[in-house]
Parts: C-alpha cells; sequence; structure tokens
C-alpha cells in the first residue's frame, strides 16, 4: 500500500527523468496595442460600455473541432465585456477587423530574437487560436510566430535551447465569474505580448527558475517591456519518465516556478505510484465500467442531518452515488501537498458537470453525515466497506450525474496513466485541473491580415535595439560603472535596470552609479519589506530624488526619507517633500555652527581623547544633522575643528 | 497561387500542397511542416508551412538551399478551416412533432461558409444538413429546407440577380411554405430587400433576409444567432412582409427586424450596422427566449392575401449623388445612353447647384423620370422653402419623400419595369407602396448619438 501522505524530503524530483519546457509571456510597452490604435494602458475607471456575448466553436483548417471549445459552448456560457473607451475601440469589441500588425512590436520580438540567436521566418504570418473561454472576445487568439531555434545560456553554465518565438496578442482580464455569466475587462486585449517557447531541456526546479530569470532579465535588456504585477507570465510544460507532457498556466511570481515544477513532478510520480497499485488490486477499466452504476439514492438520504444534503432535497436535487471498485484507500493518497486524489475526482467534477464538489468515501462519515448512513450507502451501491470506495454528489440531477460521469472516466484513465490535462496554478505552487489540452487543431490562418514581410530594413532596425545577453551586461554594469558584482546582479534581477540606465546617464557625474543602483535594488526593498507602500513610488519619483541630490537641494542620507514620503505621498512635489522632512542640504556655515556647537560642549573630552574622540563627535553631529549634509563634508569640518582645539591647547 | 519562381521548384521535385516537407534555409534553419497553399499574394516568391505546432510561416524561396518531401499527403486539406463546428446539443430533448416548414436559399452570404484551401476562396457551406450541423437550435424552431442558388459577393448583385432569385421565392411561397429565410451578404442586402418588397406588394408569409457582419469562420460570428432570429421569424411572426433580421446591438441579446424598403447598412463592420431609417424597426426578436416581440403595426398580417408578385426591374435606372462641383456632363451622359430614370441624391432638403437645371430640364423633357432624395439620409425631401428646390420642381423633378436613397432607386428600377405610362410611373414614385415612405416622423426616429 502507498503512503497517503506525501514526504517531500524522500522525493529527489531531479531523479524521475524531468523534462521542463517553458512558455515565457511578456507585455511589451509599445505605443499602440498590436491590432490597433488603443494606448497600451489598463483602465478600471472613466466611461464604459457593457458587451455582452456568446462563442461557438468553429474547425480548424484541418476540419478538426477542439474539444475543449466545444465544452464551453455547451456549458451555455454568455461572456460580458466591460469595454473602457479610453483603453478599447470597436477592434477590441470584434466590431471592426484588425488593423495591421504593430510594427513595432514585431520589431522588439526580432531584437530579442537576433539576441537569442534565432532564426528569423521570412514572412509573419498571424495564426487565430482558439480560445473559447472567452478571454478574447473573437474566441481566438492572434498569435504569429516570428522566429524559431536559438538558444540561452543559464547562470549555471548550461545551455537551454529556444523553440520558438512568437508575438501574439494578450487576452481580456477576468474581472468574475457569475452563474452563466463571465466577466472581463477588454482594457488588455490586444497589448502585445513576446512569447518565448524553451525547448524541454530543462530538468530542475532550480534550472526552470534560472532560465525564467534569465530570458526575463533579457527581456528588460530591450527596455521596451512592461514592468508590473502580471505583466509577465510563464506557462510550464512539465513531465516525467513515464509521465505526460502537462501544461501549467499562468504563473506570475518567478519564486514560484521551482515549487510548481516539484509538485508537478510529485504528482505524476504519486499518480503513476496509484496505477500500480490499481493494477495490483486488480482493477481493469472493464470491471470499472461494470460496477461503477450511478445510483440515485435522495429518498435513502431524506432524513439525514447533514447540511449539504438537507440543503440539496429542499431545494429539489439529487443525490447520486457511484462504487468506485476496490478503490477504499487511494481517493486519500496525496499527489500533491494538501491534494489528494479525491481533490482530482472533485476538479473533474466540478469542471464538467458544474457542481460544488464531491464527497467521498474515504472522508466519511463526515459532512454531518453518520456511520449508519455510510453503511446504507455502501449498501445501496452494492459495494462492500474496506475494499471498495464510493462517491456521492448532491446537486441538480443532470450536474450530478455529469460530475459522476466524468469521475468514472477520470478513475478509468487513472489505470491508463496520466491524462493530457492544462492545469492552472494555485497560490501554494500545487495546481488544479483547468480543462483538457488543445491540440494544434486549434490554430487556424487569420485571414483578416496579410502576411508581413521581414525585410532587411526591419532587421536592421531590429539590431539597433538587440538587448545585451545578461552575462554581457553584468560585465559591463562591473567594469562601465564600477559597481560590485554583487550590486550588478542585483541590479540585473531589477525591473528597473531601465530606470538605472538613463540616471547614470544624466547625473553620472554628481550622484555614483553605485549609490544609485543600491537606492533603486537594496534600499526599495528594504522598505517594502518594512511595509512600506513602494508601489506607489513611480519613476519620476526616484529621478526628482537624484536630480536634487545632484543639485545639491537635498543629500544622500535623505533619499530614504524621500522614498518613504513618497510611497505615502505619490502626488507630492520633491520640493514640498524637502521641506516638509526638513530634509534640505545645510549650508557650509549651518554645518560649521553645528559642529562648533557639539565640540563646545565636548572640549575637556578632546583633550583628553585627542584624535580618539573624533567618532564620537562624528555621531553626535550626524545625528543632529539628520541627513541634511553630505558626511564626507561634515567629517572635514569635524576634523578642522578638533585639530584645531588640539593645536591652540598645546 | 504560387508565383512561378515558387511554383517550378515545388513542381520540380513533385511537391504538392499537403505534402509534409523538410526545407532547410541558407543561415541553416531547417522546418519540417505541411506546405500549405497562398492565401494572400506576395512580393517575392514565398511558400507557407505549416509547423507541427499549428503555426504557419512563410520562407522565400530564394533562400531555400533543400526542400524534400518527408510524407506523401500527410493531410488531405479538407478546406474547411474556421468553419462551424458540429454542435452535438447539450441534451437531447424530444422535437416538436409539428414544425413549421422554411425555406434557407443561400446567394452566396457568409451564414455557413467555409475556406477552402486549394484556392484560398470562401466557399458557402449549404445543405441543410451542414446548417443544422452547425446551427441546431434551427432544427427546434423548423423544418428547413436548404437551396443554395447562387454564389456571389453581395457588391456583384444586380436587377438581373434580383428577378432570379424573386423567382425562386415566388415558387416555395406557392408551394404553401411557412416562409422563406434569403442568406444574403450585407454590402447590398438593403437593396435586394427592397427590390423583394416591390415585387411582392401582396404575401401570405414573411421573406427575410439575413447576413453576418462576422463571418462564421470565427467563434464569435453574429452569422447563428441572426438566422436563428430570422428562422423564428420566418416561420412564426404574425406578419407577412419582406424584412432584414440582424443584431440590434453589439450583445448577443436581441435582433432586430427591419422592413425591406427601410433597411440601411450604416456601419462597415458593427453587428448592428443594420438600421431602420426614418421610422422604427417592425419587431425585436430574442433568440434565446424564442420570442418576437412587436414595435409597430405591420403592413400585413400572415396568410392574409395571396401571392401576388411582379418581379421585373428596369436596368437603365442610375443613383447619382451630387457633390460640389459636379460637371452637368454626367446628367447629359446619362440622358445620351438612353437611361429611363435617375434618382439624384441632392442636399439638404433636395438641393443640386444650379449647373445641373439645364441638363435635368433636358432629361425630363427626353422623358427621363428624375426623382430627388437627400443625401442627409435622414428626414424628408421638401423643395418649395428654397428658390433652387422649386426650380426643380417646376422641370418636373420628382420629390422622393423621405426615402432612403437606395430603395428610392431600386423602386424606379421596378417602376418603370412595370408601367407603360411617365405620368403613372410619376404618380408611383410618390405614393407609399409598402411603407417606403413614412409621412409622419416623431422625435424617435432620428438616433441619439452617445455623449
Amino acid at each position: 500500500m502507498i503512503q497517503k501522505k506525501i514526504d517531500l524530503s524522500k522525493i529527489d524530483v531531479t531523479k524521475l527523468g524531468l523534462k521542463v519546457g517553458l512558455e515565457i509571456h511578456q507585455q511589451l510597452d509599445t505605443t499602440h496595442k498590436l491590432f490597433c490604435e488603443c494606448p497600451t494602458k489598463l483602465v478600471d475607471k472613466g466611461e464604459a460600455e457593457w458587451v455582452v456575448r456568446q462563442l461557438r466553436p468553429t474547425r480548424s483548417e484541418l476540419g478538426e473541432v477542439d474539444i475543449a471549445a466545444l465544452f464551453e459552448w455547451r456549458k451555455g456560457r454568455l461572456y460580458k465585456y466591460f469595454a473602457p473607451l479610453s483603453s478599447s475601440c470597436l477592434v477590441e469589441g470584434d466590431e471592426e477587423p484588425p488593423h495591421e500588425l504593430n510594427a513595432e512590436a514585431v520589431k522588439i520580438g526580432i531584437a530579442v530574437a537576433l539576441a537569442l540567436n534565432s532564426k528569423i521566418v521570412d514572412e509573419v504570418y498571424v495564426m487565430r487560436k482558439i480560445v473559447i473561454d472567452g478571454s478574447n472576445t473573437t474566441g481566438f487568439q492572434r498569435t504569429a510566430v516570428i522566429a524559431l531555434g536559438g538558444s540561452i545560456k543559464i547562470p549555471s553554465g548550461k545551455v537551454i535551447g529556444i523553440q520558438s518565438i512568437a508575438i501574439e496578442e494578450d487576452a481580456a482580464r477576468k474581472l468574475r465569474e457569475e452563474g452563466r455569466y463571465i466577466e472581463y475587462n477588454i482594457d488588455r486585449l490586444g497589448i502585445p505580448l513576446i512569447e518565448i517557447s524553451t525547448d524541454p531541456d530543462i530538468n530542475s526546479p532550480e534550472e526552470a527558475y534560472e532560465t525564467a530569470l534569465t530570458i526575463g532579465q533579457l527581456l528588460r535588456l530591450t527596455h521596451k517591456v512592461k514592468r508590473g504585477i502580471g505583466t509577465i507570465r510563464q506557462d510550464l510544460n512539465i513531465s516525467i519518465a513515464g509521465g505526460v507532457k502537462t501544461e501549467i498556466k499562468g504563473v506570475q511570481q518567478l519564486e514560484l516556478l521551482p515549487k510548481v515544477v516539484t509538485y508537478e513532478a510529485i504528482r505524476q510520480y504519486r499518480l503513476l505510484e496509484i496505477m500500480k497499485e490499481m493494477k495490483k488490486r486488480g482493477i481493469t477499466e472493464d470491471l470499472v465500467r461494470r460496477e461503477a452504476k450511478i445510483t440515485d439514492i435522495t429518498s435513502m438520504m431524506s432524513s439525514s442531518k447533514s447540511r449539504i444534503i438537507k440543503r440539496t432535497i429542499s431545494r429539489k436535487g439529487s443525490i447520486l452515488g457511484v462504487k468506485l471498485p476496490k478503490m477504499h484507500g487511494l481517493l486519500s493518497v496525496e499527489v500533491q501537498p494538501g491534494r489528494r486524489f479525491g481533490t482530482e475526482l472533485a476538479d473533474y467534477a466540478r469542471f464538467w458537470g458544474g457542481v460544488g464538489g464531491i464527497i467521498h468515501s474515504d472522508e466519511l462519515p463526515g459532512y454531518g453525515i453518520s456511520s449508519e448512513e455510510v453503511d446504507r450507502i455502501y449498501d445501496a451501491l452494492n459495494a462492500v466497506k474496506g475494499v471498495d470506495a464510493f462517491v456521492i454528489v448532491a446537486d441538480d440531477y443532470i450536474k450530478a450525474k455529469k460530475a459522476l460521469e466524468a469521475i468514472i472516466d477520470r478513475v478509468v484513465n487513472a489505470i491508463k496513466g496520466i491524462p493530457r490535462e492544462t492545469r492552472a496554478v494555485l497560490p501554494d505552487g500545487t495546481t488544479k485541473y483547468m480543462r483538457p489540452q488543445p491540440g494544434a487543431a486549434r490554430m487556424y490562418p487569420e485571414t483578416d491580415i496579410p502576411p508581413l514581410e521581414v525585410t532587411s530594413r526591419l532587421i536592421d532596425e531590429a539590431k539597433k535595439i538587440k538587448p545585451p545577453l545578461p552575462h554581457e551586461k553584468l560585465n559591463e554594469l562591473v567594469s562601465k560603472y564600477n559597481l560590485s558584482t554583487e550590486l550588478a546582479k542585483q541590479l540585473l534581477r531589477d525591473v528597473r535596470i531601465d530606470l538605472f540606465e538613463k540616471l547614470v546617464e544624466t547625473y553620472r557625474s554628481r550622484v555614483s552609479p553605485t549609490f544609485i543602483a543600491s537606492l533603486i535594488t537594496s534600499t526599495l526593498r528594504a522598505l517594502t519589506r518594512e511595509g512600506v507602500p513602494t508601489h506607489n513610488i513611480t519613476d519620476q519619483h526616484i529621478e526628482e530624488i537624484i536630480s536634487a541630490i545632484a543639485s545639491g537641494r537635498t543629500t544622500k542620507e535623505a533619499a530614504e526619507d524621500l522614498l518613504r514620503f513618497f510611497a505615502k505621498n505619490p502626488e507630492s512635489k520633491i520640493d514640498d517633500a524637502i521641506k516638509q522632512l526638513g530634509l534640505g542640504a545645510l549650508s557650509k556655515e549651518e554645518i560649521i555652527e553645528i559642529v562648533e556647537e557639539i565640540i563646545g560642549e565636548m572640549k575637556d573630552e578632546i583633550k583628553q581623547a585627542r584624535e580618539k574622540a573624533f567618532k564620537k563627535i562624528m555621531g553626535r553631529v550626524m545625528s543632529k544633522i539628520r541627513g541634511r549634509a553630505d558626511g564626507r563634508l561634515v567629517a572635514e569640518i569635524v576634523k578642522e575643528k578638533i585639530n584645531k582645539i588640539l593645536a591652540d591647547s598645546q | 497561387m504560387y508565383s512561378e519562381h515558387g511554383y517550378e521548384l515545388l513542381s520540380s521535385k513533385g511537391i504538392k500542397i499537403g505534402d509534409r516537407v523538410r526545407v532547410k534555409r541558407k543561415d541553416g534553419l531547417v522546418v519540417e511542416g505541411i506546405l500549405l497553399p497562398r492565401y494572400s499574394i506576395s512580393k517575392k516568391p514565398t511558400i507557407v508551412v505549416k509547423l507541427d505546432s499549428g503555426y504557419n510561416i512563410g520562407i522565400r524561396v530564394d533562400t531555400i538551399v533543400d526542400i524534400k518531401i518527408v510524407k506523401k499527403e500527410e493531410v488531405s486539406l479538407k478546406g474547411e478551416a474556421g468553419s462551424p463546428a458540429v454542435m452535438p446539443l447539450i441534451e437531447k430533448t424530444e422535437l416538436p412533432a409539428k414544425k413549421p416548414l422554411v425555406a434557407i436559399i443561400g446567394t452566396g452570404g457568409t451564414i455557413a461558409s467555409k475556406i477552402e484551401y486549394e484556392t484560398g476562396a470562401v466557399k458557402p457551406a449549404f445543405s441543410s444538413e451542414e446548417i443544422l450541423e452547425a446551427v441546431p437550435e434551427v432544427g427546434y424552431i423548423a423544418d428547413i429546407h436548404a437551396e443554395s442558388i447562387m454564389n456571389i459577393l453581395s457588391e456583384n448583385m444586380n436587377p438581373e440577380y434580383w428577378e432570379q432569385i424573386g423567382r425562386i421565392v415566388a415558387k416555395y411561397i406557392e408551394s404553401g411554405i411557412d416562409g422563406v429565410i434569403i442568406a444574403h451578404g450585407t454590402d447590398t442586402m438593403g437593396y435586394t430587400a427592397a427590390a423583394l418588397s416591390f415585387a411582392f406588394q401582396k404575401l401570405p408569409v414573411p421573406v427575410v433576409f439575413v447576413g453576418s457582419q462576422r463571418s462564421s469562420d470565427r467563434p464569435s460570428s453574429d452569422s447563428a444567432l441572426n438566422l436563428v432570429a430570422a428562422t423564428l421569424v420566418a416561420a412564426k411572426a404574425p406578419f407577412a412582409e419582406v424584412v432584414v433580421v440582424m443584431h440590434g446591438e453589439p450583445s448577443d441579446s436581441y435582433m432586430l427586424v427591419h422592413r425591406g424598403t427601410r433597411v440601411r447598412k450604416m456601419h462597415t463592420s458593427r453587428r448592428d450596422a443594420f438600421q431602420t431609417i426614418n421610422d422604427i424597426p417592425l419587431a425585436k426578436v430574442y433568440p434565446f427566449e424564442q420570442k418576437i416581440e412587436l414595435l409597430k403595426e405591420p403592413l400585413r398580417k400572415r396568410r392574409e392575401e395571396e401571392l401576388e408578385a411582379k418581379i421585373k426591374f428596369e436596368k437603365k435606372v442610375a443613383l447619382v449623388k451630387f457633390y460640389p462641383g459636379m460637371e452637368p456632363e454626367i446628367i447629359d451622359f446619362l440622358v445620351d445612353r438612353g437611361y429611363r430614370g435617375i434618382v439624384i441624391e441632392g442636399t439638404g432638403l433636395g438641393h443640386v447647384g444650379d449647373q445641373l437645371i439645364e441638363p435635368l430640364r433636358r432629361a425630363i423633357e427626353n422623358d427621363v423620370v428624375v426623382v430627388m432624395t437627400s443625401q442627409t439620409i435622414f428626414g424628408r425631401i421638401n423643395m418649395n422653402v428654397y428658390s433652387t428646390g422649386r426650380k426643380l420642381l417646376s422641370i418636373g423633378v420628382i420629390p422622393g419623400e423621405d426615402m432612403l436613397p437606395e430603395t428610392a432607386y431600386v423602386k424606379l428600377s421596378w417602376v418603370l419595369a412595370n408601367t407603360e405610362d411617365k405620368k403613372d410611373a410619376e404618380n408611383l414614385m410618390q405614393r407609399n407602396l409598402v411603407g417606403e415612405i413614412n409621412r409622419r416622423h416623431t422625435y424617435t426616429v432620428y438616433p441619439r448619438w452617445l455623449y
């Protein structure tokens, strides 16, 4: 019998034949969207329209129909689109044909492709990729491959192959789901994305992290990408030996990647173990199909104290149950931390049947269902306690029936191995079933957009904005700006690296690159950790602070307090901030006055301790000055004054 | 489809569209995939390859150093890309035993078209089975009999095609059918609808034009709901008129029923491009609720009268838009070429520049019927207000009331083909025959713009 709980310390996923490919999606910071002239910004307020639509599946070029698409339609879904006038037009609303492909986006894509040594196609064809969850008003996402092949070296030294580079439109933002309606904001729809897909060369969770990090850095070095939450998203394709390539969608935080990889490898490993156990117990497809009969047990449960059951009955719903032969105990086997095989079944029940959830024998008695009732259910389903398992669903008859049918299918598939799934990531790095995996069948040409010829002129223009590789950039940061390697590395990881370069360019002669780099990286990070709302701090705030330091209106020492102030008062002006905080730079005369005052109080000490008194005096002076003067200048004055006193006293 | 250079390269190796090929480019790029036909013209010889990922890419022929067949006829391109999927219904329910019978006539619209990959052409898929596969809801409303009678783009329509369509519609109506649907390209759907309105002034059942503003090769197409709504109207509407049924707003919420003589395509691409002008629509249709809501009194009720068809149109009629600086020779040309009618889209209340008065006088003296409409689209002609209007009236220009210029053109074409006498023709032009003239404009018949 397999262990019910997963012991993370005992599983080394790199020994499971792990193969991971990444798909990195990054929003491009173009002036307008991919197929229209709308700005690439998100808005929640202002004038807007609402549009309600349905979507119907269509066939691919090869005559096939995407089952996922068909399924959404059969659910009778309606989509409600919120269309802000400032950030969407008839094109996003699918009321006007797309304009020509945004050449700026293609140029950025080609620049990245050149940096990755990828081969550019001669003609770019925009395709329609059927996505019928409503996130695209058209029912498809427009996407185009611009380059194939290439590679990138990650910090460990390993080279990861690049499969393809595509330019595509971002989808609408999901707002909420209510009944048969799903609501979207279409402001995001049409923002250009670059999609970089790697080969499945990644063999460990750390490599997945390093690859995403390096590609993310490369993208930022174009200085043409958006930053902030949701502007970069990773999808993963993960398999282990004997497993199956599983798609995982929408990882937004880099730090979560290793966990997602680990947990998916474990899930496949555990599902294979469950498969072995099922075979050992002699569970066959035939047995399941024969014995798993969906049975209505509503009347039998009519006196149950369970709230779920009572509520269902009062709403004229049904309680249906199904026996899962010889499956006793297997439904409570964990496949990911906190997620059991029963949870996987429940995902299927929710998706295919639209029910709220399931109750299975491994968690009973519970949910207010007594042990006597459990025994009666076993009897009613012709099941044997301790041998068989059962699942019950309480909902409308049709929904409950569909849910149980999906569960039977899932159990049958468990004997065969691991089903091909697209899964959605959860905040803790585990995943849940999202839908069956769509095939290449969902692609067909976008005939409204002429193919774009990649001219030598376009490539020449792209060459001009080709980003340096991250390790080249690291060397440059160290040699050109004299940054420490550690600081340079931090900067490379930071979304504001483009701001750094801009500020250094302008203020280098008066403010050191090291100071600017650490302000952008470690100072801001420390403030975030403190709980300061640093998301309010804009590039302009930072530039104003550096500019004020450069012009002597404030000092380096004041920078942290100014950031703190802007985080809380993002609308303020820099000069008001300096005034309000009393952080204006002191004149030399004022510094001398303060120094003299303190030295006056400590005359005797100075005479005794002589030069050693310097440190103590500096401390007292600086605490009084509180960042309003450059430390070097203060030290100079203090030294001068001490020497004078010592000289006088001799 | 391939330019000569590309085609030679492929045919010399015996490579055909649909073969799986491996292509090597000068710079070392190797791609494998299915060779596809082009659907657009390219300046430089380029081949299109469908990769296993589903993406198409173009590779220039002059950069190819090697191309090999990996597998012959990897796929037979079925030419159905984007065509609506076969849609099994959610739950099998019993179909009503006795359903109205509706004919669906295809003229080349995009209700259920397929892209043909061999030629890149959009082909209508038009058997009854194909329609029911794509839009199964229709089968719950009516038994359908579908027939594709022509496959032309709507901009290629002409009065001869109107007659051809009219004759087939008449044939169906005479056979006792409960309603006729005509799937039509949207660009000139309003003209054809007006033509049949004049041709069938007595009618026992509805004749319903339907089209789509988003082609049916996309999941968001409006064609399916428009067809469902059109079927509802054809099968169940209480009126017997020639109408156009299209989306009422950008949402898939309701469709509007427009009288054929009052409808105009008012937008190049919106779903709700079709609007009733100078009147309100006849009805609203809610396809999900399967409900028809009348907005005004119909001209004729269902099964109140027998069909009376006069399906003849005069070709020598012109619709001429006046513009500042227009030269008189344009009118002279029409008269010299034997045109029998001219509808003018004048300015404002119904004016043209002074330079046109003489050529128009000459036209009328040569027995040409000249009708004035307005390029303002909304509102009524009134030629008594300004002196130019009075001059035009005095030479015999017929004021076209509040008729749409396009409707006036179609009407004149019908009138001239069905009357001998010029005076009769002129009288008919000023009489309201099938709702094309509305003598009362309330505030509600002009759109309120959204700001």
